[in-house]
């Protein structure tokens, strides 16, 4: 009767003592949904869905504060696999889809006030106080951030069209006849 | 030499229709009007041109800097003038265009100068250079730079060297020919691959049905004396297939997660030897190739081409009957539909076949596949098509990628041999398309979150680095203070100290408002009598006989008022 009291006791306290190791060592920092909502997003960090940001977005998310379709950028695409992943349902989404885009300055009408390299939150802009300032095509994501701030209201977006280099092939479709 | 094939599996027989175009030799064509030559030609960085529009070029001048170490000149195919520096409509499934250079040829061909090289006398290294400068690229379809395939792999010592002179494709005759009539060419071009591979054999493959190609290459072999062996293959598609050839010569199975130098295994086609040897003996840069003109044709043959040549122009050599509905560029298996009378000739088209409904007639439509196997049996990398299709059918492109899609070389046999005339290469395409295009959005969305949270992270550091500065500055302030404060004997209270100071300083300024009132008061005429004031007034108006008539009148009023004061 003791020795099997005495063993249950020793068992409780050993595994006991083990999961409270590990609950110390294996802690996970973090939300780790978080960063596969994060994930998700396409990370243009435009603000558009009223978080400064993807990341607090996400954050929004995982803690059950925000709807899933507040994302224009991801489009109707992100909504569903956000839903996918949170097992929520599929939203139409709260606002227009837009086709990707991209940033350019006129450069003739720029007065180099800085204000736009100041807004863009990758770091697509690159000029100097009173030079031209000019867009990286390759780093802009479209998120229309540095058109307000411009003084002189020389930023213009413009929609990125098929080229040779982003061209795909089709989703085989064929045409139904009617057998003759 | 006797030696033992292997065999891959799978595989179809297609009709070759090969005989049209080889009745007669190569023919060279004529100078067409017109020349556009699209600078991205070859796998890699897109060319940057070195014209602009209202240039005279020379033949054989470079317009195109290769980008980079994996990508390949451009030169100009004739003497002319540059009209434009344009995007045009390019050879391509898509028609979408290009940047291209346009040229309209002056008729007289002129050269620019160029030497012939000896290789034994340069360095390794100099002759892949040249071979880059000259544009010369795997001239078999895939367009991959050849200098890149020519640098030794430094683990794996170089066994055999092969040389794809296959042309499984039907209809295409460009290298059949090539073979008969410039075999010692080829040869000596092998011999620069040779010499820079050093393989210890190298296995020039042609399919049995080419008994001329293989003699003429043969003899070509003994007359360079050279000891390559020249080995005739089994006729089955698509034995021209790198990995397929490498695989019936010698035996060796290129796993998907490998390249073949890995495997100690190099694969030239022969017409890309011709271009290197070309290149190198003769200081000629890629400027033609032989491109056969067959299918629903007056006249089919192979005719050596200026590279920019518009497909109008091709088709004029060729004559299409008038039932001609469409025009592919490649064979029937792998090839596509051109989009454009307009797109020219590149280092990639080997072969122009005119299509009539007789000769292709419409797919039938598809029809639900009843996983009969058949797609799995004849696909010739071992791959399950059916399974790939289910899932490119559903979207579903992780699977896809599961069941190896990436290997599949989009050889057609499956659609080929598919009972229900399922376009399973079609499929295969626009998954391969779709899971590039979204890897290429992963990757530029993690880009642009990794600079978002640098540029977090500096504007964080920025702020601190500023209040930094100004804690330090408004302490540098205090400590000034502090000595003035310090030699007062008050207890060194900082808010007493500047109370102490203020009033102190109003005491002193109102003292100084009072002393300078004193001063002021002696010089007020205020005191004196009026015979003294007018003395002074009359002095006043004598000091100043210069000054204007108005002032010494005020003078004089003011004198006369204070008289009357």
């Amino acid at each position: 009767m003791l020795t099997s009291i005495l063993i249950m006791a020793l068992g409780a306290i050993v595994l006991g003592s083990a999961l409270g190791f590990a609950s110390i060592k294996f802690k996970v920092e973090g939300n780790p949904l978080v960063e596969k909502i994060e994930a998700i997003l396409p990370q243009t960090q435009c603000g558009q869905c009223g978080y400064p940001g993807c990341k607090p977005y996400a954050e929004a998310i995982a803690g059950n504060e925000a709807e899933i379709n507040l994302c224009p950028p991801g489009g109707q695409e992100g909504v569903r696999k956000l839903a996918d992943l949170l097992g929520r349902e599929v939203k139409p989404l709260d606002a227009e889809e837009k086709p990707k885009q991209l940033a350019i300055i006129d450069e003739q009408t720029c007065i180099g006030c800085t204000l736009c390299i100041q807004a863009c939150p990758v770091d697509a802009i690159v000029g100097a106080a009173k030079q031209m300032h000019t867009i990286v095509a390759a780093l802009c994501t479209g998120c229309e951030l540095c058109i307000k701030p411009c003084p002189v209201e020389c930023i213009r977006m413009e929609v990125i069209t098929e080229n040779i280099d982003n061209w795909k092939w089709k989703y085989p479709v064929f045409e139904i006849k009617r057998a003759a | 030499m006797l030696q033992q094939l292997f065999k891959f599996k799978g595989g179809v027989k297609p009709d070759p229709n090969k005989t049209p175009s080889v009745q007669a030799p190569i023919g060279t064509a004529p100078l067409p009007a017109l020349l556009i030559v699209p600078l991205h030609q070859s796998i890699g960085g897109v060319p940057n041109p070195l014209v602009k529009a209202g240039d005279y070029v020379f033949k054989g001048q470079r317009i195109g800097d290769p980008d980079k170490w994996i990508s390949s000149a451009v030169h100009a195919p004739t003497s002319g003038t540059v009209l434009a520096v344009e995007e045009r409509v390019a050879s391509h499934p898509s028609g979408l265009p290009t940047l291209s250079v346009v040229i309209e040829p002056d008729g007289r061909d002129e050269w620019i100068e160029h030497t012939p090289l000896d290789y034994n006398a340069l360095e390794p290294e100099r002759v892949r250079e040249i071979l880059r400068d000259s544009g010369v690229v795997g001239l078999g379809g895939a367009v991959f730079p050849s200098h890149a395939k020519l640098a030794p792999a430094k683990a794996v010592p170089m066994d055999d060297l092969v040389i794809n002179g296959a042309e499984c494709e039907p209809f295409m005759t460009c290298d059949d020919l090539l073979m008969r009539e410039r075999g010692e060419e080829i040869v000596r071009g092998i011999g620069i691959f040779r010499d820079l591979l050093k393989p210890k054999r190298v296995l020039i493959g042609i399919e049995d049905n080419k008994p001329q190609a293989v003699d003429a290459i043969k003899a070509a072999v003994e007359k360079v004396g050279e000891n390559f062996s020249v080995i005739a293959v089994p006729t089955r598609y698509p034995a021209g297939g790198a990995k397929q050839l490498i695989r019936v010569l010698t035996g060796k199975e290129v796993p998907a997660s490998k390249r073949s130098p890995e495997m100690g295994v190099q694969c030239f086609n022969v017409a890309t030897a011709y271009t290197a040897w070309r290149a190198i003996a003769h200081g000629e840069p890629v400027l033609s190739r032989i491109v056969t003109v067959t299918g629903n044709v007056e006249r089919p043959r192979n005719w050596e081409i200026l590279l920019g040549t518009p497909l109008k122009d091709v088709l004029a050599l060729g004559q299409p009957k008038p039932d001609t509905n469409r025009y592919l560029m490649g064979g029937p298996m792998m090839g596509f539909e051109m989009p454009s009378l307009e797109a020219p000739i590149v280092k990639a088209s080997n072969c122009i076949i005119a299509g009539s409904m007789a000769m292709f007639p419409p797919v039938a439509p598809e029809m639900p596949c009843i996983r009969c196997g058949a797609c799995a049996e004849a696909c010739p990398h071992e791959l399950q098509p059916f399974e790939m299709y289910w899932f490119s059918r559903a979207k579903n492109f992780g699977k896809t990628q599961e069941y190896n899609i990436f290997d599949c070389i989009e050889c057609g046999c499956c659609s080929y041999v598919c009972p229900s005339h399922i376009p399973l290469v079609q499929y295969f395409r626009f998954s391969k398309s779709e899971i590039w295009s979204r890897e290429r959005e992963k990757n530029m969305a993690d880009a642009a979150k990794a600079r978002f949270e640098l540029r977090n992270e500096r504007d964080e550091r920025e702020k601190a680095e500023k209040a930094a500065r100004l804690a330090k500055a408004a302490a540098a302030k205090t400590t000034e203070k502090k000595p003035e404060s310090a030699g007062e004997p008050a207890t060194a209270d900082v808010p007493v100290d500047a109370d102490a100071a203020k009033k102190a300083a109003i005491a002193a300024a109102m003292e100084r408002a009072r002393q300078q009132r004193e001063a002021i008061q002696p010089k007020n005429t205020d005191g004196l009598t009026v015979a003294q004031r007018k003395e002074i007034a009359e002095i006043e108006a004598r000091r100043a006989p210069l000054q204007a008539q108005q002032t010494t009148f005020n003078a004089e009023t003011q004198s006369s008022q204070r008289e009357e004061q």
